[in-house]
């Protein structure tokens, strides 16, 4: 890809999270992820890109085991550098969250503590998993708060949220996320809640802090725009599926999956939708799964629909690494 | 947060003078004072030399602007029972009355707030309806029958505990927790709802990402958030237990502010009344803006503003 702010693929090829179908059901009547599979490799970023409602945070927290009651989760393998984690007490899951898996979330404004400052609410996480003092801790904190670009660290550790604007407050999230050197980070829609100018400016963050300390990165969005800028790899969301999946330069290259091909006409992204071209857009919406549903999810929603897309779905190869959920073959 | 500070203030004030003009109101309202003072024995003659001695042939205004100002000199009148000066009798009284109160109030936030935590982490659950219901029954429960059953039960069954007087701790026991259960409702109310929304905040999920203990997060990161408003409610709840100890002092017969109102009333001793209705107004108020006071060092964001 062209792009001014992508990297050359410093990609290893054991994978640091391994998903192998995934599913979520919610009070034993909806099914809001259906056999979800993808893998993140070390310096890798994977975008999982969807609509509203298609199971996308639901897979995020799913794997960070932060799930509600009332949502029941299996899977055939989710493992964390090879160890299964769906096994694991909560005590353990614990042990692994903001230490080896870190997460960042949507709503930058309501994700800290607004009872705490920054520099208590950052020190604990360091305490919590690699012990030391606090003074180590909001060291570290300082440093890292440095890092990811927030003026004035020193001050800021004193500060309480509410004194912060929403992209400091997401600066000091991504921060808090790397006081443990993790080696995977979730993001679940970063930048969604925040100004275009600084939208910006945390995507060039995360990209500069992958490159620099190798992270392997899940993000979720359901910007085109983003995807487009920093995934290695893509899989597409629907309804509870990943409808395709591919590397980005193969997925904005060919897209296989009607859905796929309809999510892309319904954004400009830079280079590959042209001008004369009118955007597009889906009518409907993602539908609500029950138990039982059989056949392809979007097929009352494609313009390619045919009688045997109420049948099972064939999983389709486009390439080595490009594969799609559909009847039609491209 | 000054400004917000002095409006409070100058709003206490004025809560303060309606009592007064209430208070003032009610005894003159409940008949001919002079009579009552007098008695049934008492001539037409005796009648108009006490009408004449304590100053009720004068008109109303006149006396309610001598009762105001007295009042706010720090003389409340004398009790035409005990012949004293009555801010005397009650200070004589108080620490009874704010033992009580104390004491209440420490029994109602060592049962509320814990039930309420469990009650908040098992919403929905068994636990939950069952705490509920003890919210509701004790909302339900009339102080004096709760006192009635406590004397008969720990009294004069098992005899544990003194049913009547303050000798020593031991006869603060039961009029505390009769007491407490008035506040045990609403502060548990409080705890519960408070806790049901930090537990579903984005911080506490932040909190349980950043894989902290269960402990850390329950008792850390949403307890700070939902006491905010219970430590608020607890400083008004302890105003309403100190006005509220009336009953329950002429029950266990504590001599306090409350026995003492209790009495005044059935013997017509009008300023004693009118005395501290007015002083528990003022406690009630006084306590109203340090619970402000309370919430804004609680809470970082009102501290700024």
């Amino acid at each position: 890809m062209d792009c001014a702010i992508c990297w050359g693929p410093r990609v290893t090829p054991e994978p640091v999270l391994e998903v192998r179908d995934l599913r979520i059901r919610f009070g034993g009547v909806v099914d809001a992820v259906r056999g979800v599979s993808l893998d993140v490799r070390g310096g890798e970023t994977h975008c999982l890109v969807g609509e509203s409602g298609c199971g996308k945070s639901v897979t995020a927290l799913a794997i960070m085991g932060l799930l509600g009651r009332g949502a029941v989760r299996s899977s055939a393998r989710l493992a964390f550098r090879g160890t299964e984690m769906a096994g694991l007490s909560e005590r353990e899951m614990a042990k692994l969250r903001g230490d080896k898996i870190a997460m960042i979330f949507q709503e930058p404004m309501t994700s800290l503590n607004p009872a705490f400052t920054i520099g208590s609410q950052m020190a604990e996480v360091f305490e919590r998993h690699r012990g030391g003092g606090r003074r180590v801790a909001l060291d570290r904190a300082a440093g890292l708060l440095g890092r990811v670009g927030v003026s004035a660290p020193g001050l800021r550790l004193a500060q309480y949220p509410h004194q912060l604007s929403g992209g400091l407050r997401q600066r000091v999230m991504i921060a808090m996320a790397l006081m443990c050197d993790p080696e995977l980070l979730i993001a679940d829609e970063p930048t969604t809640a925040l100004d275009v100018t600084v939208q910006a400016q945390i995507l060039r963050l995360l990209v500069e802090l992958q490159r620099d300390l190798g992270l392997a990165i899940l993000l979720i969005t359901h910007d085109l725009g983003v995807v487009a800028r920093v995934a290695h790899r893509v899989s597409v969301m629907y309804a509870g599926e990943v409808v395709e999946s591919a590397p980005a330069t193969d997925l904005f290259a060919a897209p296989s999956h009607p859905y796929t091909r309809a999510l892309l006409a319904c954004v400009p992204v830079p280079g590959v939708v042209r001008r004369d071209q009118p955007l597009g857009s889906i009518p409907g919406t993602v539908p609500r799964m029950e138990p039982g549903f059989t056949g392809c999810a979007f097929r009352a929603r494609c313009r390619y629909a045919m009688e045997v897309c109420a049948d099972d779905v064939p999983l389709r190869l486009q390439g080595p690494d490009h594969r799609y959920l559909c009847q039609l073959v491209v | 947060m000054l400004t917000y500070l002095l409006r409070r203030f100058v709003l206490a004030l004025l809560v303060i003078f309606t009592v007064l003009t209430i208070s003032f109101a009610l005894t003159r309202l409940s008949g001919d004072i002079a009579v009552a003072i007098a008695g049934p024995a008492a001539s037409a003659e005796d009648v108009a030399v006490i009408r004449k001695t304590y100053g009720f042939d004068r008109p109303l205004p006149v006396q309610f602007v001598e009762w105001v100002r007295s009042a706010a000199s720090g003389d409340l009148g004398r009790s035409y029972l005990y012949r004293e000066p009555v801010s005397e009798l009650i200070r004589d009284r108080l620490p009874v009355t704010l033992k009580l109160g104390f004491a209440a109030l420490m029994v109602a936030l060592l049962v509320a707030i814990p039930l309420g935590i469990v009650a908040a982490m098992r919403e929905g659950s068994l636990v939950d309806r069952g705490v509920m219901l003890v919210a509701l029954v004790g909302q339900a429960m009339p102080g004096f029958w709760l006192a009635l059953l406590l004397i008969i039960q720990f009294g004069l069954r098992l005899q544990w505990l003194p049913i009547a007087g303050a000798e020593d701790w031991t006869g603060f026991v039961l009029p505390a927790i009769v007491l407490a259960f008035s506040a045990i409702p609403a502060l548990m109310r409080l705890t519960r709802s408070g806790m049901i929304d930090a537990l579903s905040s984005d911080y506490v999920r932040t909190a349980r990402a950043k894989g902290l203990s269960r402990a850390s997060i329950v008792m850390k990161h949403a307890l700070r958030n939902a006491a905010m408003p219970v430590v608020a409610v607890s400083a008004v709840q302890l105003g309403a237990l100190l006005g509220g100890s009336v009953v329950i002092e002429a029950v266990f017969a504590l001599h306090g502010v409350g026995f003492l109102a209790w009495e005044s009333i059935s013997k017509n001793d009008f300023p004693v009344v009118q005395a501290v209705v007015l002083f528990l107004a003022v406690i009630y108020i006084a306590l109203t803006l340090i619970a402000d006071l309370f919430n804004a060092v609680l809470d970082p964001r009102l501290r700024a503003a």
